[in-house]
């Protein structure tokens, strides 16, 4: 066993030898959501897939009615920044919580910052989903907005699980400390932040600059 | 505020309310069936409190152990098969005598088709085979549990949901009319917005994504979990096949968890995915539905595939032929299984191009499919065979899964494809490789390891009528389809006027009865094998010479498996053991084992999972919010729980495992010529011994 401590177990930010056997435990844990997250990928391929089978219909607005590329910037930054403060998360706890006891403010902190970045991120796209439904864009008019709608309704409400899960792992470290459990949560969580961003950067691409140029 | 509170529920929603306001064959026929829900509830409700079984059942329920998930897995296939076959000689007895209309109404008809399928593909066959993989693969590869038991038990759950929600439908308002591929329009709003489509959505939706759930965790459990030296290379083939069933319901039921999403967007908030109007498109629902399904086929037969290859080495005694080239065949239908979706439409209006493409890659699949039967056949050859029951399967399973296979590549033609299409030759194609592939994979297997882990064997005479009623019954039932099909009768249909079919439906419509004779014999060996277990005991582990890691273990496997883990040398482990005369020597050292406690985060999940999917399909809001939130709370809340874990002491293990231990040596065991006698006690003495 104690061979394996050095390596690096599973895709991505292992926790490394200074954690013990809270690196091992890890292998198994992160590899599973490692796993479910690319069956994730694969929901979302579907519902992409559609979206590129549908065309905006005569009838109501298109791409250049409804968005808003300054405020899909605004979302992109709020994004990207996040999986940046959520990476100082996980850094955080992998260089100073490898013994017992560390005081756990550096990582509320930029958890905290994380999450308040995902609310800036959907609180941006929730008006403009208010404001392409006001400018006649509902997704129950057309083939077209249904799958905008979702494509992208689907992305938002995988966000806003994963900020109600990142408080989740704020309480639970200010509960319970940095222990094995929450050590394994907040990896699996990052993957999950990461891969949401990784899913964004498509849409982004594809449904918003796909759909103006 | 009656609507407020049950939605669109109203008293004339309850079945057994219509047959009271309508009497006549049908709503009698649809009583008789909801009637079961209450009454069969009743005595199961009667029978735990007379027995007192109510503190060993919710044992059961709050179990984690992964062969008591197996069971609960199995038992819930039995249950719904029973309903499932039913439904089918209803339908079968009902075109029998469809001359110019049958005894059924064509809604009832309609209702009865769409649940017989989804009934057997969703709560049938594939509970059955994910329940022989829990049992099964965790023991064959020297593990002690799976990778995330908490996860398995919600998986089951989520099943329970999925099961439940089908069975309700019976009592409470009506299934979908849209067949088991729940095709648009016919499941749209517009042609029907009654309750049944949504029955539909939400029973495949939930329980598929507990099935996601289950290839996630067995994907992890084959990846991470195996034992010292065993590569790889070393797995026995049911463990491959079930790490690529994993892998397919991996990547195969995010598209079912989507078209249902999508379709449920429809129904319920006037999205237009697949509408006629406003840019839907009921193709993409199809082409979805599809990329789950044929992998689906798949997720069904391979694991089937696995039993066959263990019964074909363990019951001829000799090691398997070809092992590599079977792992690899089972490798190439994983991946060809993503790639021939588009076969179940060839006419949808594509080019020929494309159809060709997809017709070729369907043929494909024949190849590797081919090779695994050469590699059985020539693992029989020259073997000590003896003929088992799962042998007989095996021997209908090799000519009539073959026909099936067949008839699958007359329809792989395009051309041809364009006069088969949606015929009853269809239904005999996909009867024909279901039933001899799929059911004799899995009711041989639960013959082959039922004495692992009850303890007992079952009893041959009744298990062998068993296999010849069900080929026998397969045979008059489905073969017939096909020429019914060749003739042009289309598939789905309640009645029909050309008086050519009838003999051959009449022919079909008896082989249905006796495939209901087979169910109940199923239930009769198993009664009969319980009253008589005291003579069918193997307490040794090992009745039938095992290769495998699994059978190095006392019968019935104790919760922790194994008191020691195995080390892993060779691919037959036990067999090199046991040929060396090392398999039962003493172990030096025993560790205390730390196994999960029982724990209700399933059985929580899949209440309000059931409040949930009811509460969607009648509209009554709040039952389905307060379930919602109720099973984030549940998550959030197991989030904070301490990790409860059992210990087992080394002493306990110790005197249990010694006493099996020191009697395995000492015992004199019995040759393969009484291996169905009350002399095995599942202890093998090598007799012939055949080199591969």
């Amino acid at each position: 066993m104690s061979a394996r401590t050095g390596q690096s177990l599973h895709p991505g930010l292992n926790l490394g030898e200074e954690h013990g056997d809270d690196h091992l435990e890890a292998e198994t844990s992160v590899f599973g959501f490692w796993v479910f997250m690319m069956s994730d990928l694969v929901t979302f391929g579907m519902f992409f897939a559609v979206f590129a089978t549908t065309v905006p219909l005569a009838c109501c607005p298109g791409p250049k009615e409804l968005f808003d590329l300054g405020s899909i910037a605004w979302q992109t930054a709020f994004l990207l920044l996040s999986s940046v403060t959520s990476g100082m998360a996980v850094l955080t706890m992998k260089q100073e919580h490898g013994g017992r006891g560390a005081c756990s403010k550096k990582l509320v902190f930029w958890l905290l910052v994380t999450a308040l970045l995902g609310c800036a991120f959907l609180y941006r796209e929730i008006s403009d989903f208010i404001s392409m439904a006001a400018a006649g864009g509902p997704p129950t008019r057309s083939g077209y907005l249904s799958a905008l709608w979702s494509l992208v309704g689907l992305h938002g409400l995988h966000v806003t699980g994963g900020i109600i899960w990142c408080l989740v792992i704020v309480a639970g470290v200010l509960v319970r400390g940095v222990d094995r459990r929450w050590k394994l949560t907040l990896l699996r969580w990052a993957v999950f932040w990461h891969f949401l961003d990784v899913v964004w950067i498509f849409i982004f691409t594809f449904v918003f600059l796909g759909g103006l140029l | 505020m009656f609507e407020a509170l049950f939605g669109r529920l109203t008293w004339d929603s309850i079945i057994l309310v219509q047959e009271f306001e309508d009497p006549n064959l049908n709503t009698f026929i649809t009583a008789g069936a909801a009637a079961m829900m209450p009454v069969g509830g009743a005595l199961v409700v009667a029978l735990l409190f007379w027995m007192k079984w109510w503190k060993p059942l919710f044992e059961w329920l709050t179990s984690v152990d992964h062969k008591k998930i197996g069971t609960m897995y199995i038992i819930f296939a039995v249950i719904m098969l029973f309903r499932g076959v039913v439904e089918g000689i209803l339908m079968r007895v009902n075109q029998a005598v469809g001359l110019n209309g049958g005894f059924l109404s064509s809604d009832h008809f309609n209702q009865l088709f769409t649940t017989h399928g989804t009934n057997m593909i969703f709560f049938v066959a594939m509970p059955f085979l994910i329940g022989l993989i829990n049992i099964v693969v965790p023991l064959q590869i020297g593990a002690r549990d799976v990778a995330f038991p908490k996860l398995n038990q919600i998986s089951l759950g989520l099943t329970a949901v999925g099961g439940f929600l089908i069975m309700i439908s019976l009592l409470v308002g009506e299934f979908s009319t849209g067949g088991w591929t729940g095709y648009p329009s016919f499941t749209g709003r517009l042609i029907n917005p009654g309750v049944g489509p949504d029955y539909y959505i939400l029973s495949v939706g939930i329980s598929g994504l507990g099935s996601t759930l289950t290839g996630v965790n067995f994907a992890v459990t084959i990846y991470k979990m195996r034992t010292a030296g065993m590569s790889f290379m070393r797995m026995p083939l049911f463990t491959w096949t079930a790490l690529c069933t994993s892998i397919l319901l991996i990547y195969a039921m995010p598209p079912l968890t989507a078209c249902c999403l999508m379709l449920g967007l429809d129904r319920y908030l006037d999205f237009h995915f697949f509408t006629n109007d406003m840019g839907g498109n009921l193709m993409n629902f199809i082409n979805l539905f599809w990329m789950f399904g044929h992998p689906e086929v798949y997720i069904l037969i391979l694991p089937a595939f696995g039993v066959m290859s263990e019964i074909a080495a363990t019951f001829s005694g000799k090691r398997l032929y070809g092992y590599t080239g079977l792992v690899a065949a089972t490798m190439c239908i994983a991946v060809l299984s993503f790639m021939v979706w588009l076969h179940h439409f060839f006419t949808m209006g594509q080019s020929t191009t494309v159809n060709a493409a997809f017709g070729i890659a369907t043929l494909l699949i024949a190849i590797p499919t081919g090779v695994k039967i050469y590699d059985w056949l020539a693992t029989l050859w020259g073997g000590r065979i003896r003929f088992t029951t799962p042998m007989l399967y095996l021997c209908g399973f090799f000519v009539l899964f073959a026909l099936g296979g067949l008839s699958g590549v007359i329809l792989a033609s395009p051309a041809l494809d364009y006069q088969l299409h949606n015929s009853l030759f269809l239904v005999a194609h996909f009867h024909n490789v279901i039933i001899p592939g799929v059911l004799f994979g899995v009711l041989a297997g639960i013959y082959y390891w039922f004495p692992k882990i009850y303890g007992f064997r079952l009893l041959d005479g009744y298990s062998r009528i068993t296999a010849f009623l069900w080929a026998f019954g397969f045979i008059l039932a489905f073969l017939p389809l096909y020429q019914v099909g060749m003739m042009g009768m289309t598939r789905r249909t309640v009645s029909y006027e050309d008086p050519a079919l009838v003999p051959w439906l009449v022919v079909s419509g008896i082989g249905a009865l006796f495939l209901g004779l087979a169910f109940t014999f199923v239930l009769l060996t198993l009664w009969r094998s319980v009253v008589h277990r005291k003579k069918l005991m193997v307490p040794f582990g090992d009745p039938w010479d095992g290769r495998t890691l699994e059978w190095w273990t006392p019968a019935p496997t104790p919760e922790w498996n194994f008191a020691v883990r195995p080390r892993v040398d060779s691919r037959d482990a036990f067999s090199e053991a046991k040929a060396k005369g090392t398999a039962y020597q003493p172990v030096e050292k025993y560790e205390d084992i730390e196994m999960p406690a029982n724990t209700y985060y399933g059985l929580i999940i899949a209440t309000l999972g059931s409040g949930l999917g009811f509460g969607l399909v009648w509209y009554m809001w709040w039952l389905a919010i307060i379930c919602f939130l109720g099973c984030i709370v549940t998550v959030i809340t197991y989030a904070f729980l301490p990790e409860r874990k059992k210990i087992i002491p080394a002493a306990a293990v110790r005197e249990i495992d010694e006493a099996w231990r020191r009697a395995a040596r000492e015992g004199r065991g019995v040759t393969r010529d009484d291996e169905c006698k009350q002399a095995n006690q599942g202890l093998a003495r090598p007799d012939l011994v055949i080199n591969p």
